[in-house]
């Protein structure tokens, strides 16, 4: 390869990548403020700041026609762009929540925020990646960093729990995800998911599928599908609340994007859509039966969100375009419910110890308390049963649809039956928080007086906002669903005309 | 040619028998050493297949530095080894019986596309594998397609070291 060419075709790249550039070198000032000064209270502001600049960025690059850049490593255009705007929008509202909740909990350090802006990095690139390299290499830089969030809290034993057991079962699932990629490449010579799909003229080779089954263990657990989930409840609870919700949502919707990259790209074949769909079957069995006999609320919210995966595995077994533009609406609407749920824990904690022993019920009449944070739990709440005026029904109308016109009508009435039965423990919350007091509640739930902390405005803003997102979403979804389809439009269009 | 074949599976032998050594070596000392005879017997499976620049980083990187932190970690932690097992869960077992399944599984699969040959590659000669092997061409594709990931995987090394630091380290006080 000719270097000069090569390093000139790098440069007029750089602004393909602008927002991973802004999100990295903020995270690399960010640990050299920190080592001048502990405590740098500008920290926080750099972050959100640039998560803000690269959200800007992006939001101009939606209509943007899809392309690749760095040799073909990285897609870029309208697809990335509504990738890249749902991992920033995460790590914004991540930085806007945590200063005030890392402060009680005497974790207010630099370091976490130069983590969130490297593992951001990280989902970047995993969220966009053209080549299996790419998607390996994006996927351990995010999980290192999520492995440290996790085990933050260290002295208490639910964060060693939480940190150590990701690490362990982190690193064996990477194992699984990298021998697939071996066999991947090894049958079809060659990294790239596009060239990929065309490597079989005359049928597809059984070390292939083998290679492909190796890499979709590799991402249920990084999704947290049954039976790949063991790890999530008891991370999530020892997790730092803010730092669990980008966890849970960030970390899920670059993981998603890269599996729909490659389904669409590589395996564009309906064989895989069974496993697929058995693999939503047990997903949102064992998430919604779990989370019904959860006393702790983020036990439940996590148990919620492996129920949540397996929706979005019933829109990727549809495996067809409306399919995947579903998933990647519902995507969106399930960041900004998760992000709110777990930022109004956040400001809902008392124990110290990461919400790892506070109860439902020790919330008792938090709603009527805290007029804003109880509203708009009750939104997050309602929006994640998909209960019609949120953008959780409308999000579950554009997975369940192209279902039943793929054929997996009885998927689609399974995933309905769950989703009714979720109603019980999302609605149990909005109980708890509104028809019960503090005297109704035994004493040994009963939260200490005056344990909870007066929230902060920004927070409570953050989270009000996050509700008022799922309304608008609820109403005006057509211009987002539009988008959506529109990107995989594109995408065929590039794939037909190489 | 029968040389070549010889040498690979005696190689292969020593690197699956050292591996379950790594396994089963009840003290954490013959755990680590199998551990480097491991990665010296895939140092040489990587030098067979002309791949010299990856075969000499393996022994200098995995088989010398990293190893002697191993052995480090374990004197200093003066780690004692396990006690032999008195009884087996059924957990155990269970796993055992899963793994060899899914071993049994991979090796059919592996046993039944020896014959497929990719018809759009060129048949490697051995020119060809030593000019791959060597550091330039290796630097030079490391620095042009793989640049970014190079760089990613720089903040990848620089978050692990910033967060072991902070886990080990930090006064949260």
């Amino acid at each position: 390869m000719d270097l000069s060419g090569a390093f000139t075709a790098m440069w007029a790249d750089l602004p393909a990548i602008f927002s991973m550039l802004i999100v990295g070198a903020a995270g690399l000032v960010v640990i050299l403020m920190e080592a001048f000064q502990n405590r740098d209270p500008r920290i926080p502001w750099l972050t959100a700041g640039a998560f803000g600049l690269a959200m800007g960025w992006e939001a101009f690059q939606l209509g943007t026609a899809p392309d690749t850049a760095f040799f073909e490593q990285l897609r870029t255009g309208g697809y990335a762009a509504y990738i890249n705007l749902l991992i920033l929008g995460a790590g914004l509202f991540t930085t806007l929540v945590s200063p005030p909740y890392l402060r009680r909990l005497n974790r207010n350090f630099g370091e976490v925020y130069a983590l969130l802006l490297f593992a951001t990095v990280g989902m970047i690139m995993l969220g966009t990646s053209n080549t299996l390299i790419s998607v390996f290499v994006g996927l351990e830089t995010m999980s290192v960093c999520l492995y440290i969030m996790a085990g933050l809290l260290r002295e208490d034993e639910g964060g060693i729990e939480s940190g150590f057991k990701y690490f362990v079962l982190g690193a064996f699932s990477t194992g699984f995800l990298l021998y697939g990629i071996a066999l991947m490449y090894g049958t079809t010579g060659t990294m790239h998911l596009p060239e990929m799909a065309g490597a079989f003229p005359d049928g597809v080779p059984l070390l292939f599928w083998a290679g492909v089954g190796l890499v979709i263990v590799g991402f249920g657990f990084k999704v947290s599908a049954a039976p790949f989930h063991m790890w999530t409840p008891d991370v999530y609870q020892g997790a730092p609340t803010t730092l669990t919700g980008y966890m849970s949502t960030a970390s899920k919707a670059s993981a998603f994007a890269a599996l729909i990259l490659i389904l669409f790209f590589a395996l564009p074949s309906a064989q895989a859509s069974l496993v697929l769909a058995v693999l939503a079957l047990i997903t949102m069995a064992v998430g919604n039966v779990m989370a019904l006999r959860q006393a702790n609320v983020k036990r439940m919210l996590a148990y919620s969100s492996i129920a949540h995966a397996g929706y979005m595995f019933v829109a990727l077994a549809s495996g067809t375009t409306a399919g995947y533009s579903g998933a990647l609406f519902y995507l969106l609407v399930y960041t900004v419910m998760n992000l709110g749920a777990f930022g109004v824990l956040a400001l809902l904690e008392w124990d110290g110890m990461a919400g790892r022993k506070q109860t439902l019920s020790s919330l008792a009449g938090m709603g009527l308390e805290r007029p804003v944070l109880g509203a708009s739990m009750a939104v997050f709440m309602f929006s994640l049963i998909g209960f019609p005026p949120f953008g959780g029904f409308i999000g579950k109308y554009y997975i369940f649809a192209p279902a039943v016109s793929a054929g997996l009508t009885w998927l689609v009435i399974i995933g309905l039956l769950f989703s009714a039965m979720s109603g019980y423990y999302y609605l149990r919350v909005i109980y708890v928080l509104y028809m019960q007091t503090a005297a109704d509640v035994a004493e040994a739930d009963r939260a200490p007086e005056g344990g909870f902390a007066q929230p902060a405005w920004l927070s409570t803003a953050a989270v009000a906002l996050c509700a008022v997102l799922l309304l608008v979403l609820g109403v005006a979804f057509s211009g987002v669903v539009d988008v959506t389809e529109m990107l995989f439009i594109q995408a065929d269009a590039m794939a037909q005309t190489p | 040619m029968a040389l070549a074949s010889v040498t690979f599976f005696a190689l292969a032998l020593i690197a699956i028998a050292s591996a379950v050594g790594v396994l089963i070596a009840r003290s954490p000392i013959y755990s680590a050493l199998s551990l480097v005879l491991n990665l010296l017997s895939v140092a040489g499976l990587y030098l067979t297949m002309n791949a010299s620049f990856i075969g000499v980083i393996q022994i200098l990187v995995y088989a010398g530095a990293i190893m002697v932190l191993v052995l480090f970690v374990i004197m200093l932690l003066n780690l004692d080894a396990l006690p032999s097992p008195r009884s087996i869960g059924w957990g155990p077992i269970l796993g055992f019986v899963l793994g060899i399944g899914l071993l049994a599984q991979l090796l059919y699969v592996m046993l039944t596309s020896f014959g497929i040959s990719l018809e759009a590659a060129e048949p490697v000669t051995t020119a060809m594998a030593v000019e791959n092997g060597s550091a330039n061409t290796l630097g030079q594709i490391l620095f042009t397609e793989y640049a970014l990931h190079l760089q990613v995987a720089a903040i990848l090394l620089l978050a692990a070291t910033v967060g072991a630091v902070m886990l080990a380290q930090r006064r949260f006080a």
